[in-house]
C-alpha cells in the first residue's frame, strides 16, 4: 500500500526536522541540498523504487539508488532510516566518533541501503552504470537511479560516463541531477557556468525530461513515473528536477550560504516552526 | 644453489590474457573491462570468446574504475585492463572512494609497469604505482615474476575476496616459475636457499637475482632468494626467517625506492629484527626513453647490480 500525498507531505516535513537536527547537533553538514533534495528522495523510497525487504548489498531483483553527490547525507540517512534500514534513532549519530553515519555516506561501516561511498564528487554515475550494466547481465529487470548535483557535473568523470551510458544504451538508468543552480562558492552559473544541461545531455544522445517544480511530491511522482516509462527504449533517461537549495526554511532558501553550514540554537528554533512535528523526532 | 631453467622468453602480460581467457571458461561471473589497450593487454581472446561479458569503455580510465566498482553489486567479478600509469595515478580517487573504501571485489589489471615499457618514455612508465596501491587500506598488491606466475596469479584472484592490484609487464622475459603452478596470495617463495645474504625480489628482477646468486656462489657468498610476488600483504614471516639465517638482505625491484617493496621489507626488519639492508631500484627520478635492456642497465636493475648491493651489504654486517 503506497502513502497517500499527506502521508507524503507529514514525512517530507520529519525528515526536514531530521535533517536540521543532525547538522545542528554536530555543527556541520550540509542542510542546503539535503532540504532542496528531500521531496525527491521520500517519493523516490516511498512510491517509485521497487524495494525489497531488509537490505542486501547485490540487490539482485529490486530497484537500486546511488547518491552521488554524498554531501546530503542528512537526507540520504534520515529518509533510509525511516523507510527502515536501520533504526531512526541511529540518526542522532550522524558524524559522532564511532558511527556508522559517517560525514558522506560509506559502505565501510555496514550501514545498510548505502551501496558505495560518495562525497569526493563526480563518481557515482559511473558506479550506477556499472550496477546496471550488472543487471542487465543477471537478467534482472529492476532499475538503477542516481541522484547528481548540478556543480557535480563539473567533475569530467560525469562525462566519460554519460558518453559511454548512451553510446552503449544502458536503458536501465534514470539519473536525476539536482538542478538548485547553487554550489559552495556561489551561483552555479558564476563558479563556472554549465549552459544548457538539456542541450547537453541530449547531445550526449540521452532521452532528457525536466521536473519544474521539484519540490512538490505529486511533480516528482508525475514526472519520475514518466522517466520509469521511458527506460528500456535504448537510451539512458536524464532527470533535470529545478530545486530549490534549503528548501522549507524560508531563510535558507534563495542562497548558497547554507550549503555547508549548520544553523545555530535559535536559527534551529525558527526553522522547527517552519516544519512542526508530524512522525516525531528521533 | 637449486638452480631453474628459463623455458623460453615470454610476457607477462601475454600471462595475465591466458589467464582471463581460462576464467572466461571457468567462472562466469568474471567480466573485463578495457579503456582501448585491447591488444596490449592481450584481452583480445576473451572480447571474442565472451563479447556479452566484455566492456570497452574507450579513453576514460576513471568511468571503467567506477563501472567496476559497480558491476561488483550483482556478483560480478571485474577485471580491468589498462597500463600501470592509467590504471594507478591517473585513476587514484575513484580507486580509493569507489573501490578501496567501498571495499569492491574489483581486479584491477595493469600492464607496461616500470621502465620496461621502453621507448614511450617517462610519461608512461610509472615507477610508484606499487606505493600507491599498497597504501590503499584492503588493497592487495601483486607484481608476477613471469609468464607462468602472471597467469597462475591472474586465476587466483578471482577466487579472493576483495580489490586487487595486479601489476605486470611488456616485454618478454625468462619463463621459468612451473606451467600451471599454484599461487597463493600473500605467501613468499623461496626459490634458492642460502646463508650469507638475502635476495628478496619482485617481478622482473626475480630471474635477475637468480643469475645474481649464480654469479655470487662463483664468488664463494651462498645467497638466499625470495621471490615476494605479493607485496600487500607482506609474508613477514619469510622474511624475518630468511634475514635470522642470513644477517643482511638486499630488496630488488623496477619501481621507485620510494614507497616500494624495499620499503616494506625495511618495515618488517626494523620494527622486528634490524638488519643491514642494500636496495636495488630507481633512486627518486623518472624514467626515459630508450630499449627496457637500456633502460635497466642504465638505471642499475640487474643482477649486476644486484651482486653490487650484496657485497656492499655483506660488508656492513
Amino acid at each position: 500500500m503506497k502513502p497517500n500525498t499527506q502521508q507524503l507531505n507529514d514525512l517530507t516535513t520529519q525528515v526536514r526536522r531530521d535533517i536540521l537536527r543532525m547538522v545542528h547537533k554536530v555543527n556541520s553538514g550540509h542542510p542546503g541540498g539535503s532540504l532542496g533534495c528531500t521531496e525527491f528522495l521520500v517519493a523516490l523510497y516511498q512510491v517509485l523504487m521497487d524495494r525489497k525487504q531488509g537490505f542486501d548489498m547485490d540487490g539482485i531483483g529490486e530497484d537500486l539508488f546511488f547518491l552521488s553527490n554524498g554531501h546530503i547525507s542528512p537526507v540520504f540517512y534520515s529518509v533510509l532510516a525511516r523507510s527502515g534500514y536501520f533504526p531512526v534513532a541511529e540518526l542522532a549519530t550522524f558524524r559522532h566518533i564511532n558511527s556508522r553515519l559517517q560525514g558522506h555516506p560509506t559502505t565501510h561501516e555496514g550501514l545498510p541501503g548505502v551501496r558505495v561511498a560518495s562525497g569526493s564528487l563526480g563518481q557515482g554515475m559511473s558506479v550506477a552504470i556499472g550496477a546496471a550494466q550488472t543487471k542487465k547481465l543477471n537478467k534482472d529487470s529492476k532499475l538503477v537511479y542516481s541522484l547528481h548535483g548540478d556543480g557535480e557535473l563539473q567533475e569530467g568523470q560525469n562525462w566519460e560516463a554519460i558518453m559511454y551510458a548512451s553510446a552503449y544504451k544502458v536503458d536501465n538508468l534514470i539519473s536525476t541531477i539536482d538542478v538548485n543552480g547553487k554550489q559552495i562558492d556561489g551561483p552555479t552559473d558564476e563558479v563556472l557556468p554549465m549552459g544548457s544541461l538539456k542541450a547537453k545531455f541530449e547531445a550526449f544522445g540521452w532521452d532528457v525530461l525536466e521536473i519544474a517544480q521539484g519540490n512538490n511530491i505529486e511533480a516528482i511522482i508525475a514526472g519520475m513515473t514518466d522517466a520509469k516509462a521511458r527506460t528500456g527504449q535504448g537510451k539512458p533517461v536524464c532527470v533535470l528536477l529545478h530545486t530549490e537549495m534549503g528548501n522549507g526554511v524560508d531563510y535558507m532558501m534563495n542562497t548558497h550560504a547554507w550549503h555547508g553550514k549548520a544553523p545555530n540554537d535559535e536559527q534551529l528554533e525558527l526553522a522547527f516552526a517552519q516544519n512542526m512535528i508530524t512522525l516525531g523526532d528521533y | 644453489m637449486k638452480k631453474y631453467t628459463n623455458t623460453g622468453n615470454k610476457d607477462t602480460r601475454s600471462g595475465f590474457g591466458a589467464g582471463l581467457t581460462e576464467l572466461g571458461q571457468k567462472n562466469e561471473n568474471v567480466v573485463a573491462l578495457c579503456a582501448d589497450l585491447i591488444g596490449s593487454l592481450k584481452m583480445d581472446d576473451f572480447k571474442k570468446n565472451h563479447p556479452e561479458r566484455f566492456f570497452q569503455v574507450g579513453i576514460a580510465e576513471a568511468n571503467m574504475i567506477g563501472m567496476a566498482a559497480g558491476m561488483t553489486i550483482g556478483g560480478k567479478i571485474p577485471f580491468t585492463g589498462t597500463f600501470a600509469n592509467f590504471s594507478t595515478g591517473r585513476v587514484y580517487d575513484q580507486i580509493r572512494q569507489s573501490v578501496a573504501y567501498s571495499d569492491k571485489n574489483v581486479k584491477i589489471c595493469a600492464s607496461h609497469a616500470g621502465l620496461t615499457l621502453g621507448e614511450d618514455g617517462a610519461t608512461h612508465q610509472i615507477l610508484e604505482d606499487i606505493g600507491l596501491m599498497k597504501m590503499l587500506p584492503g588493497m592487495t598488491v601483486i607484481n608476477t615474476c613471469d609468464y607462468n606466475q602472471t597467469k597462475a596469479a591472474t586465476l587466483a584472484i578471482a577466487d579472493h575476496h576483495g580489490p586487487v592490484y595486479l601489476r605486470f609487464g611488456r616485454p618478454s622475459v625468462p619463463n621459468f616459475t612451473p606451467e600451471n603452478g599454484t599461487f597463493k596470495i600473500g605467501k613468499a617463495e623461496l626459490l634458492s636457499e642460502g646463508k650469507d645474504v638475502t635476495i628478496i625480489a619482485t617481478g622482473h628482477l626475480v630471474w635477475e637475482a637468480l643469475v645474481a646468486a649464480e654469479a655470487l656462489e662463483a664468488k664463494g657468498i651462498s645467497a638466499e632468494v625470495i621471490n615476494i610476488h605479493t607485496i600487500k600483504p607482506l609474508d613477514e614471516e619469510a622474511i624475518l626467517k630468511s634475514v635470522a639465517k642470513t644477517g643482511c638482505v638486499v630488496t630488488a625491484e623496477e619501481h621507485n625506492i620510494l614507497g616500494g617493496l624495499g620499503e616494506s621489507v625495511a618495515r618488517v626488519l626494523s620494527l622486528n629484527q634490524p638488519a643491514p639492508q642494500e636496495y636495488v631500484a630507481v633512486n627518486d627520478s623518472f624514467g626515459e626513453s630508450g630499449t627496457p635492456a637500456e633502460l635497466m642497465d642504465k638505471y642499475k636493475l640487474n643482477n649486476q647490480a644486484i651482486v653490487e648491493a650484496v657485497q656492499k651489504v655483506i660488508k656492513r654486517k
